[in-house]
């Protein structure tokens, strides 16, 4: 495991950069029941860190204090240098954390450009009365906003349902408008809650396709969380690994690959 | 032409005036439910509220004067001056705007999350509070409101059915007026709901509460916008109905109308209420027109709720509502 700060070059040529965020002695709790104990980790900036676990180990806990869902009773969050006091899911948003949901959380009424457009939403300036009566700026933005929603569209080759309602889409393809959407925000961190759940194998292949080009082509940090082991191992720079609540692993795949703790819980060793 | 024929013509065309109205209250209703899954029984004192407010305003009456003299024992009521209606209108907005934002900041804030039926309950309560507050802040007494819409038999109307059939119809210049101010009132509606950010996030936020927080999605801005353009459709609707029958507390009542609309149109669909309203409009009327007499008249109390329960036995979703399909 790198553990210094100062940015390296991954085997494939990509450069990863100092500390995005951290994470730092996260306890969440839930009435009696500890969800999340006493978790530390970093989040670099340009890498692809995968949250692994087998259920119930807390990694969509992880992802939802992250993304202020849920706020953790111990601990500090840090991002981009500064800690991060109390803040409500949208304003998290609006500081440029985007996310998807494991059970997909799509506009299923609004159309597929109207969705991905919705990601938009943090960076549109103009304000009520202007958007209202479509005075000043409001028209040349929203071209401005369609024009990089149907760049994000291409890049996700989904052009051919742009005009379709959501509701009206397979699985897999909702997947991909929800990722679109997340894009459509340009966001410094990219959660993925379950990107390949439900999904079967070309699909998998398709969306980590996907989510290995949006980092390539973009930059962007991605932080995602799998219970697939096979999956996250080829896709990720580092990995964590919960069970329980607590973190068992943290490393390079091949480094968890050969941790102890981490193949007992894969593998179902009783805990005594 | 048959005499009996066009004389239920005229009272269909009465009938789609008097629906725009219901189709008005109606609106309210569906806005507040598709972005917050509210059922919103104030709707109709909110319109009363507006209405008072807007005459109170014209008419430069102090606010609170009963209480204030009851304390003070001053004997203050009127300002001495009188505010022209537009500007009124803009004021009476100004107080709706903050009566949104206050009945989220104070009440529906702290009911996130909760239960439909406490939901509903929350706005009963707000309903018989804001019709006492009114009551406190306007007086009781039952008032004119002029803000200088024509009224009376349109001539023009008149004139032209009398040489075409030998029957001239009586239009009332009023309704037309409300008839044309709803239409408007709903393009505007579709416009920004379709073609603004702040339509695209109300959509986002009827749709899905959560997918619409993790686009950076303020939930309490859109409720308080959401809740002000229905006190904005409240007073559009307070001032055509006040202008018709005077501002009076049974204005309340026509929130109880605009529900068997919305069991027709479905809750969730504003061409729906649009609909609903214009078919419980003429269905009422015609109903009473010819088969009225048959029962002995007063059909128009019932006739409304009647179709809304064979509707309701027939397509629940109402006529636009989104089909209920439960996989199994």
């Amino acid at each position: 495991m790198k553990d210094t700060v100062e940015n390296y070059t991954t085997p494939d040529g990509r450069t990863i950069g100092g500390v995005l965020m951290e994470m730092r002695n996260i306890t969440l709790r839930f009435g009696g029941v500890v969800a999340i104990k006493d978790i530390s980790f970093d989040i670099r900036e340009g890498e692809i860190r995968a949250i692994i676990g087998p259920n119930g180990a807390g990694k969509s806990s992880m992802l939802n204090v992250i993304s202020g869902f849920y706020k953790p009773q111990e601990g500090e969050v840090w991002f981009r240098g500064a800690k991060r006091g109390p803040m409500k899911p949208y304003e998290v948003a609006r500081q440029g954390i985007a996310r998807t949901f494991q059970n997909i959380a799509l506009f299923e009424g609004m159309t597929v450009l109207d969705n991905v457009m919705t990601g938009r939403i943090t960076h549109m300036s103009t304000g009520l009365w202007s958007q209202a009566v479509w005075w000043g700026r409001a028209e040349a933005e929203e071209v401005e906003h369609r024009a990089q929603v149907e760049r994000i569209i291409d890049f996700l080759e989904i052009q051919a349902i742009r005009k379709t309602p959501v509701g009206r889409l397979p699985y897999g393809l909702k997947k991909r408008v929800e990722l679109a959407r997340a894009l459509a925000a340009e966001p410094k961190l990219l959660l993925l809650d379950e990107p390949m759940a439900g999904m079967n194998v070309e699909e998998k292949e398709d969306m980590s396709r996907f989510i290995l080009d949006v980092n390539d082509e973009f930059g962007t940090t991605i932080a995602l969380i799998e219970h697939d082991m096979g999956v996250v191992m080829d896709l990720s720079d580092r990995v964590v690994v919960m069970d329980y609540g607590k973190k068992i692993g943290d490393g390079t795949p091949d480094e968890v690959r050969a941790n102890q703790d981490v193949i007992d819980a894969y593998l179902g060793v009783a805990h005594d | 032409m048959n005499e009996q024929f066009l004389f239920a013509m005229e009272v269909t065309l009465n009938g789609l005036m008097a629906g725009v109205l219901y189709a008005l209250v109606a609106l309210g209703f569906v806005l507040i439910y598709k972005a917050s899954g509210i059922f919103n029984y104030a709707q109709g004192v909110m319109a009363l509220f507006a209405a008072l407010t807007l005459v109170g305003m014209m008419e430069g009456q102090v606010p609170f004067a009963h209480l204030i003299n009851a304390m003070f024992g001053t004997d203050i009521h009127h300002f001495g001056w009188t505010v022209p209606a537009l500007a009124a209108i803009v004021l009476t907005m100004g107080v709706m705007i903050f009566l949104a934002w206050a009945v989220n900041h104070f009440i529906f804030r702290h009911l996130v999350n909760q239960e439909p039926i406490i939901l509903f309950m929350a706005t009963i309560g707000l309903a018989y509070f804001l019709e006492g507050f009114g009551d406190l802040m306007w007086g009781a007494d039952i008032r004119k409101l002029d803000v200088g819409l024509p009224q009376g038999i349109n001539l023009w109307i008149d004139e032209i059915t009398f040489n075409a059939f030998g029957y001239g119809f009586f239009i009332d210049n009023l309704d037309i007026v409300a008839t044309v101010v709803a239409a408007l009132l709903v393009v505007g509606l579709v416009v920004f709901s379709q073609y603004t950010k702040q339509g695209r996030a109300l959509r986002a936020v009827a749709d899905d509460h959560q997918a619409a927080l993790s686009v950076g999605i303020s939930l309490n801005f859109i409720w308080v916008l959401v809740w002000s353009i229905a006190g904005f459709v409240a007073l559009v609707a307070g001032i055509m109905w006040g202008a018709k029958s005077g501002v009076q507390f049974s204005l309340s009542l026509i929130a109880l109308k605009a529900l068997p609309v919305l069991m027709l149109g479905g809750f969730t669909s504003i061409p729906g209420a649009i609909v609903g309203g214009l078919i419980i409009g003429v269905g009422e009327k015609l109903f009473e027109f010819l088969v009225g007499p048959l029962v002995g008249g007063a059909t128009e109390n019932w006739f409304a709720y009647v179709l809304a329960l064979l509707f309701l036995v027939f397509r629940p979703q109402g006529l636009f509502g989104e089909r209920i399909i439960e996989r199994v």
